[in-house]
């Protein structure tokens, strides 16, 4: 029986396929934002329960008005000075006695915050407050902590908090991770995130 | 004249276009892997603020998305134009929020409960009212861990709109 060659199947057209399938994928991707800033809610409380006692320069009041102005201490103040003032009023460590603060590199200065583990920053807006504006100031208040645990850590450790955290989620990390836990624990103790949020006003 | 003259003609050669299809081949592929279909339909605005202090939320079956925004143009006609909450796929009133959270937390393995976060994707003009009262909600239903989701940038960008 004669052999016949087969016919060559033309693949001129397979660009065109590919094509159309690359467009309607290109079409469709959407890339999705999701990250953003974490929080933690404080739990769901009994209305009877007395709030703790708090002395007023441990307590650095940011108040966002309805007009979307910050108010920090009932002053105004620039979004862009926020974070300096924060430190400075975390890092301050004015107490005496049990309450001092061997770490703190701040003022010293008797009227503002004893210690980080003391120092409550209260923000406070009001239901007319911009949503954008809101996240900016959480946004300069975060960054706030995160500077001060950076430097902590930098100290003691030789990398920065943001360094350990990155290792801590990361499969290849080489190191001990129950270590890294305990050491972001030691920096989150010296510096713990104390943002009080009061329910808005009207 | 001479034996070595090239016969060729001075005409360039054609392009080959064989390999046309394998490169094409190769970028539908990225996309094909890198397409993330989207879940929901959104029927608000949603333009959400800029951050630089962020972290990234990698479980994605482990989030529960919470949407709000004024209502997009096509339906503020029967919407209104104030900022509504968008869970899957409609409108919803506050009080909607806790049957949602309780039913994402039936769907879920009863181990991964304690790892569910809820993702806030607020538009930017909202006021806090209406994300005051969704924060309230969430604390009653326990759902304690939330996360802002933003875009990247400079913060003091939200300011200039």
């Amino acid at each position: 029986m004669a052999r016949r060659a087969a016919p060559e199947v033309n693949a001129g057209s397979m660009a065109d396929i590919a094509f159309l399938l690359l467009i309607f994928f290109l079409v469709t991707t959407t890339i999705e934002t999701d990250s953003g800033i974490s929080r933690k809610l404080p739990p769901p409380q009994e209305d009877n329960v007395e709030p703790p006692v708090l002395k007023q320069k441990n307590i650095f009041v940011v108040e966002l008005n309805k007009n979307n102005d910050l108010l920090v201490e009932e002053v105004p103040m620039e979004l862009k000075d926020l974070r300096e003032a924060a430190i400075k009023f975390l890092d301050n460590g004015g107490g005496r006695g049990e309450d001092a603060c061997k770490y703190c590199q701040g003022a010293k200065d008797p009227s503002s915050s004893d210690n980080p583990t003391k120092a409550v920053i209260s923000l406070r807006n009001n239901r007319e407050t911009n949503y954008a504006t809101y996240i900016a100031v959480q946004n300069e208040l975060v960054a706030a902590y995160t500077t001060l645990r950076d430097r902590e850590s930098n100290k003691l450790f030789g990398k920065s908090f943001t360094q350990m955290e990155k290792e801590l989620k990361d499969v290849n990390y080489s190191g001990s991770k129950d270590k890294l836990k305990e050491d972001i624990k030691k920096i989150q103790l010296l510096f713990p995130e104390k943002l009080s949020e009061a329910e808005p006003k009207k | 004249m001479s034996k070595f003259k090239k016969n060729k003609s001075n005409e360039l050669p054609a392009i080959s276009t064989a390999s046309l299809p394998d490169i094409v081949f190769m970028l539908l592929f990225f996309f094909m892997v890198a397409t993330v279909m989207r879940q929901n339909t959104l029927m608000i605005e949603n333009k959400l603020p800029v951050a630089d202090q962020i972290e990234k939320l990698d479980k994605k079956d482990l989030v529960m998305y919470i949407y709000a925004g004024k209502p997009s143009a096509r339906y503020s006609a029967s919407a209104g134009n104030q900022p509504r909450i968008q869970l899957n796929d409609k409108f919803a009133n506050v009080s909607d929020i806790k049957p949602f959270i309780l039913a994402e937390r039936a769907s879920k393995r009863e181990e991964l409960v304690p790892f569910l976060t809820t993702a806030l994707k607020v538009d930017g003009q909202t006021n806090m009212g209406l994300v005051g009262d969704i924060k309230k909600e969430l604390r009653e239903v326990q759902a304690l861990k939330i996360n802002y989701t933003t875009r990247t940038g400079d913060a003091t960008d939200n300011l200039k709109q």
